[in-house]
């Protein structure tokens, strides 16, 4: 638990030191919905039954940019090793970053959705329940996100190698997260809401379980 | 496991480490008794940054065996991280953040105090508590080898090892290494210390060994070292 509390103090203190970097991928995960927008043109109808996947395409995207720079701190002088050697326990500092992304990631999903609502006319008719759809979603993308940017974070081409590990695993994610989006959104007459958010939670009860294990044998030599 | 205290500090046996196809390191055994301090020699390439990498646990040997602080390098390697400390090369330092938050992260995870007094207390040991809220990426070479150097004194550890302490500092850096030395010697700490200002090592030494391409070329008194470099 020292090692977990010390791991997120040490992620919010760099956090804060990015910030701009955040407001930069979240102009990236904007200007994606608006291209969506612009591609499907004046169909309300249309961009309104789309709209919980553009919000998803647009925050998968910009997902990767928070990832694929999340060691760049770590490997500047070879910090992560420095903390590896104190000794700071591997999962600690899986779940300091994981949770530090995730929070990221979550920000960034919930500031997309008024511009969603504006862009796209969509309705929210249940603010809170489309706040815990995010918050799942972006868990289930954080938690593999930050153990394959530790994979390929010292690849020349991790921007490229990063998407392409990463997605096939969160295709089951972001289908869920679609689909629970979507009915919260148009509506949900059968009942399916509940049903997909459970699904969503075993798949990010899986990563968060397995990957906490899997990095210790990443990091180390 | 329990360690042995009356072992020595560092007993390696047929180290063996390969980048490749390259042998690093190749059959290196010695063995460093509590609270001595051994100097490494040797041009370079010849394998010192790699030997203190194995012995921190950095790396893993690919053949041979080490106990350091009594604990044995491939089973127990928490156990030798605990009672280690490597100033390496690198700084292991976050470049966004400031000096004295690097070593808030590091007391952190130590579960040392982690409040300002105690850390300035440290930086000044390094000449370094007037910038300790400067973020490290405005630092010098030389500062951040110091706040290196302080973040190693803040383990606490029975076993330090230095790779180059002297590169990138000034002649009163020089100084406040010997200093350093002298005090950890004194608290009975076992220093490896790979350098190659052969004269200033020999002076702060007891035993000296010279690697040339991964090997083990000479070991003995550090005081015939330079002699033996030569």
């Amino acid at each position: 638990m020292r090692d977990l509390l010390a791991a997120l103090h040490k992620e919010a203190l760099l956090q804060w030191r990015s910030r701009a970097q955040l407001l930069a991928v979240f102009v990236f995960g904007a200007t994606s919905l608006l291209l969506f927008s612009f591609a499907v043109g004046p169909h309300a109808e249309l961009l309104r039954e789309n709209a919980a996947g553009f919000l998803w395409l647009g925050l998968l995207l910009a997902s990767t940019l928070t990832l694929a720079e999340t060691y760049q701190a770590e490997m500047e002088q070879r910090a992560l090793e420095g903390l590896l050697l104190l000794p700071a326990s591997p999962p600690a500092l899986y779940y300091g970053k994981a949770l530090s992304n995730w929070f990221q990631l979550t920000l960034l999903g919930s500031g997309l959705v008024p511009l969603m609502v504006v862009l796209y006319d969509a309705n929210v008719p249940r603010p809170l329940a489309l706040f815990a759809v995010i918050a799942l979603g972006c868990a289930g993308l954080s938690a593999p996100g930050t153990l394959y940017a530790a994979m390929t974070h010292q690849a020349r081409s991790r921007q490229t190698l990063l998407p392409l590990l990463l997605f096939p695993l969160v295709v089951p994610v972001l289908i869920a997260s679609v689909k629970a989006t979507s009915l919260l959104m148009t509506g949900d007459p059968m009942g399916q809401l509940r049903p997909w958010m459970l699904l969503l939670a075993c798949f990010d009860a899986l990563h968060w379980s397995l990957c906490g294990l899997l990095f210790g044998r990443v990091v180390e030599d | 496991m329990t360690p042995d205290r009356n072992a020595s500090a560092v007993a390696a046996s047929g180290l063996c480490r390969r980048y490749g196809r390259r042998w690093a390191l190749v059959d290196v055994s010695f063995d460093l008794g509590a609270g001595s301090a051994l100097m490494i020699a040797g041009r370079n390439g010849s394998g010192k940054s790699t030997l203190l990498r194995l012995l921190a646990t950095a790396i893993r040997p690919d053949r041979g065996s080490a106990r350091v602080a009594g604990h044995d390098l491939r089973e127990a390697r928490d156990q030798v991280r605990r009672n280690v400390a490597l100033l390496s090369h690198h700084s292991y330092h976050y470049e966004a953040l400031s000096a004295l938050e690097n070593l808030q992260v590091a007391a952190r995870f130590l579960g040392k105090d982690a409040g300002r007094p105690a850390l300035l207390t440290l930086l000044e040991q390094v000449a370094l508590a007037d910038r300790a809220d400067d973020s490290v990426h405005t630092f010098s070479a030389g500062m951040r080898k110091r706040l290196a150097l302080a973040r190693t004194l803040l383990q606490d550890a029975r076993v330090v090892l230095l790779d180059e302490p002297y590169g990138e500092l000034d002649p009163p850096g020089f100084r406040m290494i010997d200093q350093l030395l002298d005090v950890l010697r004194k608290r009975g700490v076992s220093v490896l210390m790979a350098t190659h200002l052969l004269e200033r090592g020999a002076a702060m030494c007891d035993h000296g060994l010279v690697l040339d391409a991964g090997r083990l070329a000479w070991s003995g008194p550090a005081a015939e070292l330079p002699r033996a470099e030569a």
